[in-house]
């Protein structure tokens, strides 16, 4: 009894100290197709419950990062952030394809020490006010674990959330794959999507095809509509997916993998997640 | 502006038996009107890379907001080739037109064969139109006509 509910607790704090699981984290760009000298991207950010619809906590600025078509790290100009939703801009000073968004890692879960429970990480929400007592049997990272401790269950997690825009023609040199984590490379370039063309996204794990991924696609603008429109597809062995859209609009793709492979010391278990909005043109 | 897009037609003409084809930008009656921008192009039928053969803009406009700007909103043509074209091209790009007929001559070095040529229009504050026709080379005449944003398109020989 008393086993089951400790285990009951982990997966609930393992739970908890992921990425806002209700609540969808996504990126919104201005446009992804470009055209001129002068070209600016303008991005909104947040989580929220529905897309496109900025209602419940602005993104964390401090993370986002742009990367101009030949890899260089871009500015971020003109940050704000709102009450429910920030926004920033970058300006396409180079012909081709830019990355933009955010690769966030975090620890969680808990150990034991002398048969009394601790936990890694924080709980989500607001950071506590400066001079609060520290939370009680609780460590900040993995490095504070001490060398006794038993009973680890410890969850690595990385989350991608990134987008992509094109002025000029498209290039691909920003879907290098890192090799590391959950990675998505396009097979139909994300600036040549069309509603009546299905569109094929190759997956990776640490660089390998991810069969059997479940993806989840879904169109922006659900206050216009009964349905949520959700498409799910699955990755074959080759971890592509393809996707036939049922619209044209503002897609927010998601993913997410779990595995017991996580590359950081003492660590128990890997939780993977991916997100992207892509604009599917009309024919 | 007449006389500007028949001298231009003119100089674009090679030899006396070339074939044209004639763009209709129909008189809309809307509350802010501006002229469209247009693009035609050809694509071989077995496929293969888009021919730009016009594209009238904003080509003067200059600055923050250059006339490229708006470019993309020709979306297929944009897709297709518009974008990996270098701009302004001679003898392709041009500067917007008026309601009115157009003549667009086909190049003299177009080799024979099927081709689907493409017409389409965007409008500032306004739609946009895309249409096809069938197009043989040596051209037959045919013609083809918008609803919105173009009106008759016609091959002529």
């Amino acid at each position: 009894m008393r086993i089951k509910s400790l285990l009951l607790a982990a997966v609930a704090l393992a739970t908890a100290a992921t990425p806002a699981m209700a609540h969808r984290q996504w990126l919104l760009p201005s446009a992804t197709i470009f055209s001129g000298t002068d070209a600016w991207v303008t991005v909104d950010g947040a989580a929220s419950n529905d897309l496109f619809f900025p209602d419940h906590q602005p993104l964390r600025l401090d993370g986002v990062k742009a990367w101009a078509p030949d890899g260089t790290e871009a500015k971020i100009e003109n940050g704000a952030t709102g009450r429910h939703r920030s926004m920033f801009d970058v300006k396409l000073d180079k012909p081709g394809t830019w990355k933009i968004g955010t690769a966030q890692e975090s620890v969680s879960g808990t150990f034991k020490v002398d048969g009394v429970e601790w936990r890694v990480g924080g709980r989500r929400g607001p950071p506590p006010p400066p001079g609060a007592p520290a939370q009680p049997n609780s460590v900040a990272g993995i490095a504070d674990v001490p060398a006794n401790a038993t009973d680890l269950q410890i969850t690595q997690s990385a989350s991608r959330n990134e987008i992509y825009v094109t002025t000029g023609e498209p290039t691909d040199t920003i879907f290098q794959p890192t090799n590391k984590g959950l990675e998505m490379v396009p097979v139909t370039h994300p600036s040549e999507l069309v509603a009546d063309e299905p569109a094929r996204f190759k997956f990776l794990v640490d660089g390998k095809p991810a069969a059997n991924l479940k993806i989840s696609v879904l169109p922006g603008g659900k206050r216009y509509r009964d349905d949520d429109g959700l498409i799910e597809v699955v990755t074959g062995a080759d971890g592509v997916a393809q996707v036939n859209w049922s619209q044209a609009g503002m897609f927010w793709l998601n993913t997410t993998y779990s595995d017991d492979k996580p590359t950081i010391p003492r660590a128990t278990a890997r939780r993977l997640s991916f997100t992207t909005t892509l604009e599917v043109m009309a024919p | 502006m007449k006389k500007t897009s028949l001298l231009i037609a003119g100089l674009a003409a090679a030899p006396a038996s070339a074939s044209t084809i004639s763009i209709t930008i129909p008189r809309l009656d809307v509350a802010e009107y501006h002229r469209p921008y247009v693009a035609a192009w050809l694509e071989p039928a077995a496929g293969g890379d888009a021919r730009t053969l016009a594209v009238w803009y904003d080509v003067k406009k200059g600055g923050a907001e250059p006339g490229t700007k708006w470019l993309h909103d020709l979306r297929s043509w944009w897709r297709k080739g518009g974008r990996s074209l270098k701009l302004p091209a001679d003898g392709v790009s041009g500067a917007t037109r008026a309601p009115g007929t157009h003549k667009v001559a086909l190049p003299a070095d177009l080799k024979a064969g099927q081709y689907t040529l493409y017409v389409e229009a965007a409008r500032e504050t306004g739609g946009r139109e895309i249409i096809s026709i069938p197009l043989t080379v040596p051209a037959k005449a045919a013609a083809a006509s918008g609803k919105t944003e173009l009106g008759a398109i016609t091959i002529s020989r």
